[in-house]
């Protein structure tokens, strides 16, 4: 893992899947799974959205998904996880429905918020699952909140909460991590570097680039690691979040991964404030492409089973997107439900 | 009856709520260990402990944002600003993370918390320290806002507030604090949204909240030695608004003033006004007025920041002219 500075942080883990990974075939099928889910259910939102299924912002996961499904990989059912606008990986990787989430994004009755929160606002409380948030940075607080309320009771959980790099220069981080660090609470932020806040690289936005480092005014643990290998990111947050669970101390995780696709879909993938050739090497290090080349060298998986695997999750998106269409406009009745309880 | 303090009768409240409910804690500056910094939290240290009396560095946002986030896994915080001038820097928390998160989750997370604090202005403390808020919090859906003005209904909102299972705002004042009133040692709430009438009367109803309430209260006794009895209607809590009640008092006097602590635009009183026109428009015998602070930052000197606030002669002025006595 990488502790200086580097010009290209995503590609700190080398050409493959580290050295590090367990010979667990049946967890490497699984994450396998839960990767590959979010990706074809994102291009399928990304198909959706350009004719017009989808509305108002949407913001794609993918390039990132070793991040949600290699934390996920280590977390209990009874932990919690909040995260940002850039929900739909999160979503899925902690075990939500497609159905419910297509349907979200469709503005539809059965989505999981009934229509009324879309794709920055995606939530199970039967997964523990807080929420998207989408104003930068103010989800924070919410975690360490949670963080508290875990330590009020005297649970053993843990609150995990995922952020963008540009995140870390809000007021409302600061003042979330001090808190934690200060009254030693069960929270595992995890920075997911994909090196833009919308079209601001992270050198033009932040005095100090290896950000991680920002967990030392908080008297925090820190690490970094490659989010582009899922066994990286599963080995980084074992280790926080075995400290979080048995001591209550809290950790700053920086992981460097890469957005593959625009901030949203309102922008262009490349050509303003990063380059093609830019994105094209980082695409080299598809943390898909990363596992199962790592699965298949290691005899764990054929052709045959991976073509298996894409046909049967290819068609759970289709499921979801037919649920999804099928499903009413919700009625206008819902407009005045849940102001208040 | 016992008569205490609004400072005694809130501090009553908690103390009375903690007790009931070990998911109710309270968070803010100075709480703990300070006793409170207007000592409201006085004694509930060493009576609960840290875990639920919690002293926070000075970060309004990061507190307030702490206590949405325990209220969603099940606690029931009580956030106290130490002024809500310094609430402004948790807005964020309150307006897109309160009060929204129930609607934008399809109804699985409600968020019962309690922000309160001193609201409006005290005496010198000029432009940053003196600004009301309740028409600011008043336009969020998914927020409650109650403003009590006398100890009786301080001590009865506030355990509702902290019983509610939704955002309540809870918003008192400085010059309040040491205010005295009559409040039962036996158990009692006040259900939110619901005004109270504090004088009656039939020459003009004078509807105001929170700390205007005493104005009120001031005025209605100078006017009742010219012979004029008016109603005094304290909504108590802004949101809900109590139309009813605000319609029942204005169909019996035909006249209206409508007074408020903060500025004129866009204020409680615009609406209370749109509420009026609309359900008693035919039974106007006068157009309403309101009255309210001046429409500047709150100056320094005495006799400016006099000039800014709304007070007695101010009301007694403005009841006088839609009698059309002067």
């Amino acid at each position: 893992m990488p502790k200086k500075k580097q010009d290209n942080p995503a590609a700190s883990g080398g050409g493959g899947a580290s050295s590090s990974a367990p010979s667990n075939a049946e967890l490497n099928q699984e994450m396998l799974r839960s990767m590959l889910l979010q990706r074809r259910f994102e291009e399928r939102t990304a198909e959706a959205y350009a004719l017009g299924k989808i509305g108002g912002f949407c913001h794609l996961y993918i390039g990132q998904e070793a991040v949600s499904t290699g934390a996920e990989s280590v977390m209990r059912p009874d932990d919690y996880v909040i995260t940002t606008y850039r929900d739909h990986g999160q979503a899925l990787a902690r075990g939500m429905n497609p159905r419910n989430v297509m349907a979200e994004l469709f503005g539809k009755v059965d989505g999981c918020a009934h229509g009324k929160g879309g794709s920055m606002h995606m939530f199970d409380r039967s997964l523990n699952f807080l929420g998207g948030h989408g104003i930068v940075g103010a989800h924070v607080p919410l975690a360490t909140g949670v963080g508290f309320a875990i330590k009020y009771r005297g649970g053993d959980q843990v609150c995990v909460c995922f952020m963008g790099e540009s995140v870390v220069n809000t007021g409302a981080f600061h003042e979330a991590l001090n808190m934690a660090g200060l009254w030693k609470l069960p929270v595992v932020y995890v920075i997911e570097n994909n090196r833009y806040g919308m079209g601001t690289a992270l050198e033009r936005a932040s005095a100090i680039h290896d950000i991680y480092e920002r967990g030392a005014s908080y008297n925090m643990p820190r690490a970094v690691c490659d989010g582009q290998d899922v066994f990286s990111v599963r080995a980084a947050m074992a280790e926080a979040i075995q400290r979080a669970r048995t001591e209550q101390i809290p950790t700053l995780l920086e992981v460097r991964t890469y957005r593959f696709m625009g901030h949203s879909m309102s922008d262009a993938v490349s050509g303003t404030y990063r380059s093609k050739a830019e994105l094209d090497e980082h695409m080299k290090r598809d943390p898909i492409v990363l596992l199962r080349m790592h699965m298949q060298d290691q005899g764990e998986f054929t052709d045959d089973q991976l073509h298996a695997l894409d046909e049967e999750i290819k068609a759970q998106v289709q499921d979801a997107w037919d649920f999804a269409e099928a499903s009413p406009e919700p009625p206008l009745e819902a407009l005045y439900e849940d102001v208040l309880v | 009856m016992p008569i205490i303090t609004y400072r005694d009768a809130l501090s009553q409240a908690l103390r009375e709520e903690m007790q009931r409910d070990d998911r109710v804690f309270l968070m803010g500056e100075e709480v703990a260990v300070y006793q409170g910094a207007y000592k409201v939290s006085k004694g509930l240290l060493q009576e609960f402990g840290e875990m639920r009396v919690v002293d926070t560095p000075i970060t309004e946002l990061g507190f307030a944002g702490v206590g949405v986030g325990a209220a969603m896994v099940g606690l029931r915080p009580i956030i106290e600003f130490m002024t809500w001038n310094f609430a402004v820097l948790a807005l964020d928390q309150v307006l897109n993370a309160a009060a929204k998160l129930l609607y934008m989750s399809g109804g699985q997370y409600n968020i019962p918390i309690v922000f309160r604090g001193p609201n409006g202005a005290a005496l010198q403390l000029s432009a940053q320290h003196s600004q009301s808020f309740e028409s600011w919090l008043a336009h969020i859906p998914g927020l409650k806002v109650v403003t009590p003005g006398t100890p009786y209904d301080a001590k009865g909102l506030l355990k509702s507030a902290i019983r509610d299972d939704n955002p309540v705002c809870f918003l008192e004042g400085e010059m309040l604090y040491n205010t005295k009133g009559e409040v039962p040692e036996e158990e009692y709430t006040i259900p939110i949204g619901k005004a109270d009438l504090k004088r009656e009367g039939d020459a003009c109803s004078i509807i105001t909240n929170g700390k205007m309430v005493l104005v009120a209260m001031q005025a209605a006794d100078q006017l009742a030695k010219d012979g004029i009895k008016v109603d005094v209607v304290d909504l108590r809590t802004v949101r809900p608004m109590d139309v009813e009640a605000i319609r029942m008092s204005v169909m019996k006097t035909n006249r209206a003033v409508v007074l408020e602590e903060g500025w004129e635009l866009a204020g409680i009183g615009a609406q209370t006004v749109d509420y009026i026109q609309r359900d008693c428009f035919d039974m106007l015998d006068a157009p309403v007025i309101r009255v309210h602070q001046a429409d500047v930052p709150m100056p320094y000197a005495k006799n400016l920041e006099r000039a800014a606030k709304p007070d007695a002669a101010k009301t007694i002025a403005a009841v006088r002219k839609v009698m059309y006595l002067d």
